[in-house]
């Protein structure tokens, strides 16, 4: 991906040159006929088209901002809720199949910032994240929303 | 255009304040440090960034100056406070801070159990 995005600088730097002048304008047009280009010859890259991961990764931020804001609410709500003796704090285990070490630091701090869920550790083999929640219902419930918010979301980009 | 610019700002300041409220009677209502920090680690989070975002407009908008050291505090704040949270949490846990009563389960506490025996059995009893 990072392949992909140097060479369609390049090809718009050399645009640049090509048309002899160095303006911002120049540059774009370079950069849009680059895009093109390697749209053209995608067949020769491994992994997909960057735009579609840069996409994603879009997708990504509007699910977290979203997610932050109704956590903020239901932690808002809970908070000035009269009787808190009927909030069920819990810490479960939750699985995962993510692997390198910047997808799970990026999942644990998305879980840490969204509804009821604090990440309190890891497991050595980054296999299971323990997790803490302040308000739990059904576990296996909380369990399939993150893995079907998140963890799809950040396979998404990171999957070529 | 000045009165929407206005409304905008006023909403997110107004936002960060009561999210900012909310931590602190979280912080002094909830009972154990673990709820706690939930409260801790998300309203401050979002109320601060409401605050500075609503201050990064009102500079551009109305005083026409694009201050990009507000933005990064808002990127700075996004990246640092869940790792914070998070830290506080495990050292509470891993130094043996009891969770509150309401506590329904606890499926770490294996874990940690057979951590200990494990890195135990690993290393030499040299006392």
């Amino acid at each position: 991906m990072a392949f992909q995005i140097l060479l369609n600088f390049f090809i718009a730097v050399v645009w640049m040159f090509m048309s002899s002048s160095l303006t911002p304008s120049t540059f774009i047009i370079g950069y849009l006929i680059g895009l093109l280009m390697i749209i053209m010859t995608r067949r020769y890259f491994s992994g997909r088209l960057y735009i579609w991961r840069i996409w994603s990764a879009l997708k990504l931020t509007a699910i977290f901002l979203k997610e932050l804001i109704m956590s903020n609410i239901s932690v808002l709500l809970l908070v000035i809720k009269p009787d808190l003796s009927t909030m069920r704090p819990m810490f479960f285990a939750m699985p995962t199949e993510l692997e390198k070490d910047w997808e799970i630091t990026l999942l644990s701090s998305l879980i840490t910032l969204t509804p009821g869920t604090v990440v309190v550790h890891v497991s050595d083999d980054q296999r299971t994240l323990y997790i803490h929640a302040i308000d739990v219902d059904d576990v296996d419930e909380a369990i399939d929303s993150i893995k079907n918010t998140f963890e799809k979301a950040i396979m998404e980009v990171s999957r070529g | 255009m000045d009165l929407i610019a206005d409304i905008i700002i006023v909403l997110l300041v107004t936002a960060g304040i009561v999210f900012t409220i909310v931590t602190v009677i979280g912080i002094l209502r909830l009972p154990d440090v673990y709820t706690r920090a939930h409260a801790a680690s998300k309203s401050a989070t979002l109320g601060v960034m409401s605050l500075l975002l609503g201050v990064f407009l009102h500079f551009w908008w109305n005083e026409g100056h694009f201050s990009i050291q507000l933005l990064l505090g808002i990127a700075f704040l996004f990246i640092t406070s869940p790792i914070g949270g998070h830290l506080m949490t495990r050292a509470a846990y891993m130094s043996g801070v009891e969770p509150t009563k309401l506590t329904i389960g606890d499926d770490l506490k294996e874990a940690v159990i057979e951590h200990r025996k494990e890195s135990n059995k690993n290393t030499p009893d040299d006392k």
